[in-house]
């Protein structure tokens, strides 16, 4: 565990006793350098962040990082995670980078406003020009905490609960700034919001972000997350989104990752919908090491809808884990959950999401579908779809699936001069065109297409023919 | 006005269903009189001892035994499961009745107490071979640690089948029983299985030759009498190349208020060409409306197909038992050999069930169904555990499962807690689960056309759980469907 300091080298915190890492309890170094740092930490950060730092402490040293027995984190092993020595910014150092020059935009012909977080930080020096609508509130966490003390505290940390995940108390114990977006009553923001994550450092470092977005009653947003690594050392972001949907509202949520293979991200993704309010997220994982994304979403109000859908194309080594939890915890509410897995050479995929349905949320209405194509011998996908039921008058069903390419389909296009190779990557596409058909933005979704037939050829994805990169 | 008072009257006579229904009398609840002989409360090495002693084992057995009780002490109760098992006192439990032996005088082995035959009678088993049709099946009754009576041993012996209890299976063929017990399940499987290891008592023994089919179904009856008791039996069943078997296995319980504990192992070898059917009838005491009593029965069943093209189906409608921890399971080690499991689970009141299966394709082009259907009534919960595991080398195989729950009324719960673990890509794999309320419209559709209320739920229940009720011998499949109207129709949708 590394502290960069003023000197803007990276020395070692000294005397950190290696027996403190390894099986006994990986966070102990991450405990003890939030002992160490604990006033550093909070002059970098703002009082409503700082007010629940002690509490996720206690949580964390109670609670240890989850093991593989436990049965949340079965197929990841988050204490190997967090067991090498990471650098971590906690005096907010400027770390020099153009995001423009860092981004290649992925996403072209997109009109979107589009904002950078390089690492945890907001970057506030290349606003866009696009203005947001009156009231919205946008930009760093840290600051408009700051500014908006009493709209941040009610919200902040009320769903990411530190107790009951270890992932979600370091982060709150670490986490110095993120992003606030604020959608005030009744109003619609046309535009998408486009918030690019950008990992830059020059040694193994962690990044420990966080996200509040609240969306007021009757109010309309859509807002794009694009997560990128720029340089070629290990990064550990874990990351925490809180999403609170008012009564009426709309919120549309794409998360992409396309980082790179030494990246681990652990995403804990928690959104609260108000009676009849509708959520749209799609989870799309191309290019990462390990990723680990947990989605909870509470159905609160009678008549919420959630449209929760993912997708991973993985090879090599590659490590996808979505689990996800939806509690039906009130009536008439409607949840349609799609996640599908493309899993080539040795990566591993994993999936398990529980549904739910507490004792009078009648008229629930429940799909669940996960389905996987493992490519090579040494792929391994473990699915796991989940029903918890106590209500009687409700409608779930779940579906899980894994297998391979149809042969026929093959065979059939082979026989009509197709090749092998472009036969077997038309199918693929055809699979996981199924989850980007659900995406709400037409460009994205084109470039969606684009960006898959891509990974497919085993190319990266990036582009050099939009305004931004111009 | 007329219409609420409509309502307010069929909600009366709805109640009344439920209440007339879940109060249906457990009528396998009464209590045999009969001298037993107990060993005293309490779990020790010693009594481990006592238990191998008293069977006249010999050394080797003890030794597993004592290996497995020693193990046992370092486990704890496992929590993963979907249920609320309070506290059990392991020393409050005595741990081996033997109601043949009278506690005045020795009695010749032959002789059965005419109490404990009434028992059986009453409870619809033949232990007099000349009562039962002709063809019909051939019985080992165990009551709580000892193996009554085996039936048609002889004739089956004729075709170099063995049937009889596994106490005088470990006297007469030890060789067979050394070769096999626990080969499926290691006594280091999982807490009861280890428990079972240390203490277990009677059970069934089959050996089917190589190339003989049985021609009758072997069953066994377990019944616990005794209070304050546990029933650990083991059953071991070995079908050699080219066989064929089918088993049945039926259980009651008397009523008390306490909780008795029941915890088995069956292990299945099933070698080349072989086939086994393993059905189960489970009628344990499910406890009363309220929730008091019952039978806690957590049990290790599992299956080996060692043999290609081997094949081995368990079938099970699980009725009783306050608490239900049972998978049985399939290791599909042949090339081609396939796994079934059909099951039908059935919680009303307070029961808690957690069963299913696990599959584990080691094989090549090997298969396996999974058809579980679940229903749960009254204040119960239901639960739905499977995996299917695909091995690196399992080229081609094949499973697909589907999982199926009914909820009648608002207060029980459904789950289900499918894990599929694949490690080959030629694998295909299917998971289906749906979980519904019986619809108006079928109920409607059959008051429409004058069938009551309650008599529709029988009938739309009971094609609901056909699928797996027809994999049933039918001598069970006709109680099963008995048995089913009496736990299900518990209310009314």
């Amino acid at each position: 565990m590394n502290n960069i300091n003023n000197s803007n080298n990276i020395t070692p915190r000294g005397q950190q006793a290696p027996s403190l890492r390894g099986r006994a309890g990986g966070e102990a170094q991450y405990l003890s350098l939030y002992r160490e740092c604990r006033e550093l930490i909070a002059r970098h950060s703002s009082e409503v962040m700082n007010a629940l730092r002690d509490e996720a402490y206690g949580h964390l040293e109670q609670a240890g990082f989850p093991t593989k027995r436990v049965e949340e984190y079965k197929y990841t092993d988050v204490e190997a995670l967090f067991a090498p020595d990471y650098g971590v910014n906690i005096n907010r150092l400027d770390i020099p980078v153009n995001p423009y020059d860092a981004f290649k935009c992925d996403v072209p012909n997109m009109s979107t406003s589009l904002y950078f977080v390089v690492n945890d930080t907001f970057y506030n020096r290349a606003l866009p020009k696009a203005t947001l609508p009156k009231g919205v509130i946008l930009g760093s966490l840290k600051e408009l905490s700051a500014q908006y003390p009493e709209l941040v505290a009610r919200h902040y940390g009320q769903l990411a609960r530190t107790e009951d995940d270890a992932i979600t108390a370091l982060n709150t114990m670490l986490a110095q700034d993120g992003l606030l977006l604020y959608v005030p009553k009744g109003v619609v923001v046309e535009k998408p919001i486009q918030l690019v994550n950008i990992l830059r450092a020059d040694v193994n470092f962690m990044v420990n972000r966080r996200v509040l977005v609240i969306i007021e009653d009757n109010a309309q947003a859509r807002l794009l997350a694009c997560d990128h690594t720029t340089d070629e050392v290990d990064f550990l972001a874990t990351q925490v989104i809180e999403v609170f949907v008012g009564r009426g509202a709309s919120f549309e949520l794409y998360e992409l990752e396309e980082s790179t293979p030494r990246t681990t991200r652990l995403s804990n993704l928690y959104v609260q919908q108000e009676v009849d309010s509708r959520v749209h997220i799609n989870d799309i994982t191309l290019v990462g090491g390990v990723t680990r994304n947990t989605t909870r979403v509470a159905l609160a109000g009678r008549g919420a809808h959630i449209d929760l859908c993912g997708m991973a194309i993985a090879d090599k080594q590659q490590h996808v884990d979505n689990h996800t939890f939806i509690d039906h915890a009130v009536s008439d509410c409607t949840s349609h959950e799609l996640y599908k897995y493309v899993l080539d050479d040795e990566a591993t995929g994993a999936f398990a999401g529980k549904v739910l349905v507490r004792e009078g949320a009648q008229h629930t209405d429940s799909q669940q579908t996960n389905r996987n194509l493992c490519l090579t011998r040494q792929a391994r996908m473990y699915t796991q779809p989940q029903l918890e039921i106590y209500a009687d008058d409700v409608k779930c069903s779940h579906g899980a699936t894994v297998g391979q390419l149809n042969e026929d389909a093959l065979f059939y296009m082979q026989q009509r001069g197709i090749s092998f190779v472009e036969a077997r990557q038309l199918l693929m596409r055809a699979f996981v065109g199924e989850v980007i058909d659900g995406v709400g933005l037409e460009a994205l979704r084109d470039r969606l297409h684009h960006l898959v037939e891509k990974r497919f050829r085993g190319e990266l994805g990036k582009c050099g023919d939009c305004t931004v990169c111009k | 006005m007329e219409q609420p008072q409509d309502n307010n009257l069929n909600a009366r006579t709805d109640n009344q269903y439920v209440r007339s229904l879940t109060e249906e009398k457990y009528k396998y609840g009464f209590t045999t009189e009969v001298d037993t002989e107990v060993i005293p409360v309490g779990l020790s090495e010693e009594v481990v001892r006592i238990i191998s002693a008293k069977k006249g084992e010999p050394e080797w057995l003890l030794d597993f035994r004592l290996k497995a009780y020693r193990y046992w002490l370092t486990l704890e109760m496992p929590q993963w499961a979907h249920l609320r098992i309070p506290e059990i006192d392991y020393q409050a439990i005595s741990y081996y009745a033997d109601p043949t032996k009278k506690k005045e005088g020795p009695k010749s082995l032959d002789e059965i107490d005419p109490e404990v035959m009434k028992t059986f009678d009453k409870l619809g088993i033949p232990l007099e071979e000349r009562l039962a049709l002709s063809g019909g099946m051939a019985v080992d009754a165990v009551m709580d640690s000892v193996s009554v009576k085996t039936t048609f041993k002889e004739t089956l012996l004729e075709k170099g089948i063995i049937f009889c209890s596994i106490s005088e299976a470990v006297r007469e063929y030890p060789d067979l029983v050394k070769q096999y017990l626990g080969s499926v399940v290691n006594y280091r499987d999982n807490y009861f299985a280890a428990l079972n290891s240390a203490v277990f008592s009677d059970g069934s023994f089959v050996y089917i030759p190589k190339g003989t089919r049985c021609p009758m179904e072997l069953s066994t009856y377990f019944r616990i009498n005794a209070a304050n008791t546990g029933q650990f039996e083991r059953t071991l069943i070995v079908a050699d190349d080219d066989s064929y078997v089918s088993y049945l296995e039926g259980c009651t319980a008397p009523m008390r208020d306490e909780n008795q504990l029941h915890a088995a192992i069956v292990e299945i070898v099933v070698m080349d060409r072989a086939e086994v059917k393993y059905s189960t009838v489970q009628n344990w005491y499910p406890g009363d409306a309220e929730g008091k009593g019952g039978v806690y029965n957590f049990v290790t069943k599992r299956g080996h197909c060692r043999g290609v093209d081997s094949k081995l189906s368990w079938t099970q409608v699980e009725t009783g038992s306050a608490i239900t921890w049972k998978y049985p399971s399939c290791v599909l080690s042949g090339d081609n050999s396939q796994g079934e499991f059909y099951s039908v689970a059935v919680t009303n009141n307070y029961q808690q069930a957690d069963t299913g299966t696990k599959m584990i394709h080691l094989g090549r082009n090997t298969k396996s169904t999974i058809i579980s259907k679940g229903i749960s009534a009254g204040k119960s919960e239901n639960s739905y555990r499977g995996l299917v595991k695909v091995g690196e080398k399992a080229d081609g195989a094949r499973n697909y499962s589907q999982c199926d729950s009914l909820l009648l009324g608002s207060h029980c719960g459904a789950h289900t807690f499918p894990y599929m673990d694949i490690k080959n890509e030629t694998a295909v794999v299917e998971h289906e689960a749906t979980t519904s309320k019986i619809s108006e419209d079928q109920l409607f559709y059959c008051n429409q056309r004058g069938i009551k209320t309650e008599d529709a739920i029988g009938l739309i229940v009971n094609g609901y759980a056909k699928e797996v009720i027809n994999k049933l011998p039918m001598e069970f499949a006709v109680e099963a469907q008995k048995l089913l109207s009496v736990s299900l129709e518990g209310s009314v949708g």
